[in-house]
């Protein structure tokens, strides 16, 4: 195989030097293999690279071209995969030494849709343990470092994935995102990743840790790789009660560059980089100038959406990783006298710092006389949350603003501060509050680093999103 | 905030030092989101759905497994007897 510009090769031109023979899936393979190989020793973007499953991929679909077969749109494109998704035989960890020795049972649903298209897995990513956490510094793994600066963080918790698209390891990958987890990391690294609607992506198969919140959305080079991928693992699935069909808009399609954008004022209020916030608008002007209809708007309750979230998250949290027992599953410790002590040894050695924090605030918050006070408190200001974005979508057809307040920074930088690592969530939490989509692409560069540009639209608006981001790529 | 019972209730066993550092960091993040009193959330209804799905059912049917299946599911286990995953005893 020629030498090819990984950093430029996008799906629709892996799709046709695989019909035009310039390369074979294999080849492409071993090609992407071969990079990690020698690029990721400084990055660590990977926990468990899949060769033999990724050789094996790659050899069915050149077999199906051979035999002059149709093969599917993501035919032969190699994929990373976080490591809290899935893979049938493969092991998968969460990031987390309490699951350092877990193999997969079963295929997630994105993976059996991935794998029906001829994807090529080529590993599993890392990310922060059981996906909580902005950094990836929270990997029981070590962690990853940011391709564009590698004294820096790459953001996360799916930073493992934004990564290994940044640094040309994969095509595209799949992430989660909780509160932010695929559009901070992609923002960090200045790559695409979209966080669907809630429901429009089926969850079966990945690592529950706060189930009102969680999704599973793609992430790649460019608008249209990442929603070639949304488009191949999204929809309703009986295995997920709450994923729904995504329905086609039927009546208008608005005019990309005549459409109605809101820029809410909270997200330029105080804490944003100055060099961030320049960047951004400069993209807005860009739009302006090109027709786009810019009108201010308000989002009132912006300000209480990361205490709304940290309430939640905890609760669900605390909930879901009961399951991490030491008796189903997962590492057990062998200091035991009796049953509580299974429990007891086996949470306390292997869960993480920032797990068990989470899991023992959610617990007090759920306790006996204090459900009121803090969850169903919550669960209100979420209301409230979401009524702004009703409100907002009924003067402006998407909304605009920065994924984060600043641009990636230093490894172990905000490591021991909970509260302030919290607060780079503060643009994001809000969408995830209100179980909208929203995408993040890269916008430009504030000092050296890339800043992303945060779309934002009504449910299951992800088309629109996508034509948006395609327009705004032709435009900066 | 009486930490020994919490992490009890969480099932997690912690040294003094731990508990006592966690202590601090819980009383720190709910210093943050005691914020949340100050919003008036007026009368309005508690979110539990964000896209107004309700009530999705399916059949009561008992999934078919394989002994494949099984064997995979057990295998992840730490201790096992028999096809059956050991616990120790609940009653002494």
């Amino acid at each position: 195989m020629n030498k090819m510009d990984l950093k430029k090769l996008t799906i629709p031109e892996i799709n046709n030097g695989l019909k035009n023979k310039e390369f074979s899936a294999s080849e492409l393979a071993r090609t992407y293999l071969d990079k990690v190989k020698s690029d990721d020793d400084k990055i660590h973007a990977y926990l468990t690279v899949t060769e033999d499953l990724a050789m094996a991929q790659a050899k069915a679909v050149d077999d199906k071209i051979a035999a002059g077969e149709e093969t599917g749109i993501l035919a032969g494109v190699p994929i990373a995969i976080k490591d809290n998704i899935l893979i049938e035989d493969i092991k998968c960890t969460a990031g987390s030494k309490i699951l350092a020795n877990y193999i997969a049972p079963y295929d997630a649903t994105v993976i059996k849709k991935l794998q029906q298209t001829g994807s090529v897995l080529l590993g599993k990513t890392n990310l922060d343990e059981f996906a909580m956490g902005g950094s990836t510094e929270n990997s029981a793994y070590g962690a990853t470092h940011n391709p564009r600066d590698l004294e820096r963080v790459p953001g996360g918790s799916s930073g493992g994935s934004a990564a290994a698209v940044a640094a040309d390891m994969c095509v595209g990958a799949l992430g989660s995102d909780t509160g932010g987890s695929i559009r901070q990391p992609a923002s960090f690294c200045g790559v695409v990743g979209l966080k669907p609607t809630y429901g429009a992506v089926s969850r079966y198969g990945v690592m529950a840790m706060a189930s009102s919140l969680d999704q599973i959305g793609p992430m790649a080079k460019n608008v249209a790789d990442c929603r070639a991928l949304f488009d191949c693992i999204k929809g309703k699935d009986r295995y997920d009660a709450t994923s729904a069909e995504i329905l086609q808009a039927t009546n208008h399609k608005p005019q990309i560059a005549n459409l109605k954008i809101g820029i809410p004022k909270e997200y330029f209020s105080e804490g944003i980089d100055s060099d961030v916030e320049k960047t951004i608008k400069n993209t807005i002007s860009k739009l302006a100038a090109e027709g786009a209809k810019i009108t201010e708007i308000n989002l009132p309750h912006t300000p209480d959406a990361l205490a709304c979230y940290y309430v939640i998250v905890p609760s669900e949290v605390s909930s879901n990783l009961a399951r991490y027992d030491g008796i189903k599953y997962g590492a057990r410790a062998t200091d035991i006298k009796n049953l509580l002590d299974v429990y007891l040894n086996s949470r306390g050695q292997y869960l993480g710092k920032e797990v068990r924090r989470r899991i023992m605030l959610g617990t007090y918050a759920l306790s006996a006389g204090y459900y009121d006070a803090y969850y169903l408190k919550a669960q209100k200001v979420r209301a409230k949350i979401k009524e702004d974005f009703d409100e907002a979508f009924r003067q402006v057809d998407l909304i605009l603003g920065p994924v984060t307040p600043t641009t990636a920074f230093k490894i172990g930088e905000k490591a021991d501060d909970p509260v302030q690592m919290y607060l780079s969530d503060v643009y994001t939490v809000p969408i995830n509050l209100a179980g909208l989509p929203a995408l993040s692409m890269p916008c430009g560069l504030a000092s050296g680093l890339p800043v992303g540009l945060q779309i934002i639209g009504p449910h299951f608006s992800e088309d629109l999103i996508f034509e948006f981001g395609r327009h705004i790529e032709e435009i900066i | 905030m009486d930490i020994n019972h919490i992490a009890k209730l969480a099932r997690i066993g912690l040294s003094e030092l731990e508990l006592k550092k966690l202590e601090q960091e819980l009383a720190a993040i709910l210093g943050f989101v005691n914020e949340l009193n100050k919003v008036d959330d007026g009368d309005i209804e508690p979110m539990t759905q964000a896209t107004g799905l309700k009530n999705i059912m399916r059949a009561d049917e008992a999934a078919k497994s394989s002994a494949a299946g099984r064997a995979k599911l057990l295998a992840n286990a730490p201790e096992k007897l028999n096809g059956y995953i050991k616990v120790k005893a609940v009653f002494e």
